[in-house]
């Protein structure tokens, strides 16, 4: 690299963009780094503005994406959310005020981006990403994810890999995904089909385990299993005709009495209206640098793809995920997480998946939701000679339910493949079950 | 049950529902110290970091900020700062970002300066009023170098930023003794559990739980608190062991083993969960109790051997606690208990032994303070509240030396003291950002040296026209700063590795001279994320701060802490 200090050492075009003197000197100039045929000045301009990009949340992360994407010379970019604002967003989601409550917050983000910033076209949809098909994620250069659900990032994750189609190169649409938790996160990027997927990374993100539920029904020991039990038993016991609503204060108020009078009668310490409201609603903490850290990040990354000015995370081969936690000091770890061979998204191999064959068919439905590998919560499971179980049509659903109460060796052999699916992907999860016993 | 169900006596008011994501987090007490701090930003450059810094502070809801800054708002900064706009164009930079971030939270109060820092600076109490002050670069190193030995003087922590380009680096100057007791430690690592030196109370409840264990219903028999379990095991391994606890990793296993004998696998469940939680806590809690060097540290600390009527309140404590170690060779018990499978009474019994034990234990270090609060004759007495948070964290207790950063100025060679040798190490590991870091040293010194107008604003940026030979005079200073490291630590370096160290130098020089002073504003999002987070640790006094400098290289997406 050293020797290449002279020829890089040229100055680039004239600057004609007052307003975007500081971003023109990275556009105009080489560095060290770049590769040795980029080439500077108006094609790296011209991928950043003339590139359509697309935001997926316009919450903690996707207020701070949207900023950061138009102040990156980026000129067309899409939103879809289909949350509408609460009290509680507006600790760190920066583009709402407290007039906003109730309004979606994918067209008040956008609205505020494209005020604040001259130039810039930012397109909101508030609704679903289900609601769109593979046309509709077609027409992005890439696509930035700041979501709080994992199920979201699976289904878009999912599409886009089956979206690549390997005679055009323009059906790989780079993945950048954010995410945190308290003072964690992470920033990924994925190449649908090249690189390590969303899928090969599940285990990464395990679901917390489930309280026992005869714990709750028996003996409880925690605050959180007297919530757990208001929650879960109390409700469908007393209120059941009416739907629990997170969100209503009545109903978090009814739990929480009721969590409170079984903590009493177990001496319990502990329950609080808070910790009721945290557990029912799974409420994960969130801060605004946290959130600022994460998505800085990955429009760092989409600024180096769609530029060039630097190389990105994700290029095959190289690192593609940095973790990042700020409790003890701050702590960075950025590596290579390798694409597997037997993802049930981008790979053609069955993942092994070890069961006890004693196990009936009920219990391992029970168990995929929390198996970090596979975590499907309304699975309907067939070999490729039978059907073990559908989830729906009811006709279907009553046919296989005998199969429920059978031993897993009953219905499979060792090493037989299944496929599983499940209403929250559009694709079906092969599963190659190996007998632990 | 008829109509909706009346509001709980105390439900949230509307702050903890608009606080309620980071209450979570730091708790009232850490947001009544963010709401009661005064942050003073002393901006320059571009000005995006400080700003964004700025963002997420008012968001949580800092007290009050301060915004010191003459600039007047240029067509480049609409490009860059999200806090302008078109018609603020030839106002002061200050006062409009001022009133942008204040419309994020009406409950934050901020104001803004637009003296220059010099003549702001010649008052000597100027920085009093502020309970943490941000500085960004570039700034004139004279005047740096005044701020910070003011703001020492009235031990004001202090932050100096940098931010260009794809890179970053910030220090943080914290008092000579910057405590922290709400550590917010890792639950996992924090249980306490005593195994091996059990108190009467603890054994005798565990006998009596495991008396007759063969004879038990196999409900009964798998509903033993594993701690009982554990307990029972270890006094018949005693017996066949001359009085002696599993010693090693091989006794251990040994006694592993002699645990997952006794559990059943003959009842309908075919196992036990609070044999196999036993199993799995035998490698982690029987381990002899012993203190980390950060308690160590702060046992051992001048503050707290020698006390005096002025010291503060956490030395005193320290102090009780360490003569509460020198007594029984433990710290107080945190009194904590994890979930374990246990039928609700036994658990809440068991809870109970192990809270009335931290209490007690608690009770004896009160009443040393009070001891030595009256030997001092210190006017103002110690909370208790204070004296149990230290109790229930003591394992886990911290304390950062603050020091201050390096100064650049012009004709002077950069010192790094007793960190010369571990920095000289360090440029040899390639996992470290301290070439990055010298990088920024050498930026620092071309402002030093290219200084136009003396006031630090204007001062000329490298690369800003001449690219070709700002690249080639940075260069040569970073080189410069490396050999005086590698001579002041009298390390020989061989001629490959120096190479290696040189090309690498060269590299970050490069790519810094090729911003041209620019910010980008990602990475000073990213920036400003980082400092707000290291803030809110020092004014909460809660997690532990970056002790003493962060670096972040955007290129690679890599972060180092290094401490100089």
């Amino acid at each position: 690299m050293a020797e290449d200090a002279e020829s890089i050492l040229t100055n680039g075009p004239y600057n004609s963009r007052p307003r975007w003197k500081y971003l023109d000197n990275i556009l105009n100039r080489p560095g060290p780094f770049t590769d040795p045929d980029w080439v500077c000045g108006e094609p790296a301009l011209e991928g950043l503005s003339r590139a359509k990009i697309l935001v997926i949340g316009a919450g903690g992360l996707g207020c701070e994406i949207l900023k950061n994407l138009a102040l990156s010379g980026f000129k067309d970019i899409h939103v879809i959310d289909m949350d509408t604002i609460d009290v509680s967003n507006l600790n760190r989601q920066f583009l709402f005020r407290h007039a906003d409550v109730g309004k979606f917050k994918a067209e008040v983000a956008a609205r505020f981006v494209e005020k604040r910033v001259k130039g810039v076209k930012i397109t909101p949809y508030c609704g679903k990403i289900q609601d769109k098909d593979d046309d509709y994620y077609m027409q992005f250069a890439m696509i930035v994810c700041g979501l709080d659900s994992i199920e979201a990032r699976r289904w878009i994750n999912a599409t886009l890999v089956g979206m690549v189609d390997e005679n055009d190169p323009d059906s790989m649409k780079p993945l950048i995904d954010g995410g945190t938790e308290g003072f964690k996160g992470q920033a990924r990027v994925i190449f649908p089909t090249m690189t390590s997927c969303i899928e090969c990374q599940l285990d990464m993100h395990a679901p917390r385990a489930a309280v026992p539920l005869c714990t709750l029904a028996t003996i409880p020991r925690q605050p959180q299993h007297c919530i757990e039990w208001a929650h879960i038993i109390a409700w469908e016991e007393e209120r059941k005709d009416i739907t629990l609503d997170n969100d209503d204060p009545e109903h978090i108020t009814w739990l929480y009495q009721k969590a409170l009078k079984r903590a009493q009668e177990f001496n319990i310490p502990g329950v609080t209206y808070s910790m009721t409201q945290g557990v029912v609603k799974n409420i994960i903490p969130a801060i605004a640098s946290t959130n600022a850290i994460v998505a800085a990040s990955c429009c760092n990354e989409a600024f180096k793809i769609a530029s060039n000015t630097n190389p990105f995370l994700g290029f095959p081969g190289t690192d593609n995920y940095m973790m990042y936690t700020g409790d003890v000091s701050v702590y960075t770890y950025t590596f290579q997480h390798v694409k597997k061979a037997d993802c049930p998204v981008c790979g053609n191999l069955a993942k092994d998946l070890q069961v006890n064959s004693n196990s009936t068919l009920q219990e391992f439905i029970e168990s995929l939701a929390e198996r970090p590998e596979a975590q499907l919560k309304k699975p309907t499971i067939r070999t490729e000679a039978k059907s073990l179980y559908y989830q729906s049509p009811p006709t279907l659903e009553k046919q296989t339910r005998p199969n429920l109460s059978k031993k897993l060796y009953e219905l499979v052999s060792d090493g037989e493949e299944i496929a599983i699916q499940d209403p929250a992907f559009q694709i079906a999860f092969k599963f190659k079950l190996v007998f632990e016993n | 049950m008829t109509g909706t169900t009346p509001p709980p006596l105390h439900g949230p008011t509307s702050k903890e529902k608009k606080y309620d994501r980071q209450l979570r987090l730091w708790a009232a007490s850490g947001q009544a110290a963010l709401e009661q701090s005064h942050i003073l930003l002393i901006n320059s450059g571009p000005g995006v970091v400080g700003v964004e810094t700025l963002k997420n502070l008012v968001l949580p809801g800092v007290g009050h900020f301060t915004i010191l800054d003459s600039a007047i708002v240029t067509e480049a900064d609409l490009g860059v700062n999200f806090f302008l706009e078109e018609e603020h164009l030839g106002g002061f930079r200050a006062e409009h970002s001022c009133t942008l971030l204040k419309e994020l939270n009406p409950d934050v109060q901020g104001s803004y300066i637009t003296e220059p820092t010099e003549s702001f600076l010649s008052k000597p109490i100027a920085l009093k009023p502020y309970t943490l002050i941000l500085v960004t670069a570039p700034i004139n190193p004279q005047l740096l170098s005044k701020l910070s030995a003011n703001a020492a003087t009235f031990q004001i922590p202090t932050f100096y930023i940098h931010c260009i380009g794809f890179y970053s680096q910030f220090s943080i100057h914290l008092p000579p003794a910057f405590p922290i007791v709400d550590t917010h430690p890792d639950p996992e690592s924090t249980s306490d559990l005593r195994l091996l030196t059990p108190w009467p109370e603890l054994s005798q409840f565990a006998t009596e739980k495991t008396k007759g264990l063969q004879e038990m219903s196999h409900h009964d028999h798998g509903h033993v608190p594993y701690i009982c379990l554990l307990l029972h095991y270890l006094e018949e391994w005693k017996s066949t062991h001359d009085g002696q606890v599993p010693q090693n990793y091989k006794d251990k296993t040994a006694f592993k083993a002699s645990v997952a004998q006794g559990e059943r696998r003959n009842n309908p469940e075919g196992g036990e969960e609070n044999y196999d939680e036993a199993v799995a806590a035998v490698l982690k809690s029987l381990n002899p109790t012993s203190i980390s060097s950060a308690v160590r540290d702060v046992f051992e600390a001048p503050e707290c051997k020698s006390l005096t009527p002025e010291t503060s309140g956490f030395w005193i404590i320290a102090h009780a606690m360490s003569i509460f170690y020198a007594t029984h060779a433990v710290l107080p018990l945190p009194g904590s208990l994890p979930d374990m499978k246990a039928q609700s009474a036994d658990y809440i019994q068991l809870q109970n032994v192990y809270k009335s034990k931290a209490r007690h234990d608690l009770a004896e270090v009160l009443s040393t303070v009070r001891t030595l609060e009256k030997k001092l004759s210190r006017a103002v007495v110690i909370d208790e509240k204070e004296v149990e948070a230290f109790c229930k964290n003591a394992a886990h207790i911290k304390m950062v030396r603050g020091r201050p950063f390096h100064i650049v100025l012009p004709g002077e060679t950069v010192r790094w003291g007793d960190r010369a040798k571990k920095a000289a190490q360090d440029l040899t590991d390639p996992e470290s950002l301290i070439l990055l870091y010298i990088a920024f040293l050498a930026i620092d010194t071309f402002i030093a040296t290219h200084d136009v107008d003396g006031l630090g604003c204007a001062a000329k940026v490298a690369g800003g026209d001449d690219w070709e030979s700002d690249t080639e005079e940075v260069e040569g200073i970073a080189l410069k700063i490396i050999d005086g490291l590698i001579n002041e630590a009298g390390t020989s370096i061989d001629e490959d590795e120096y190479s290696e160290i040189k090309s690498r130098a060269r590299e970050y020089a490069q790519e810094l001279v090729r911003a041209g002073g620019s910010e980008l504003h990602n990475i000073s999002a990213l920036t400003g994320g980082l400092v707000a987070q290291e803030v809110i640790k020092v004014v909460t006094k809660q997690y532990i701060p970056v002790d003493n400098t962060c670096v972040f290289d955007g290129v690679r997406s890599k972060s180092s802490v290094l401490r100089f």
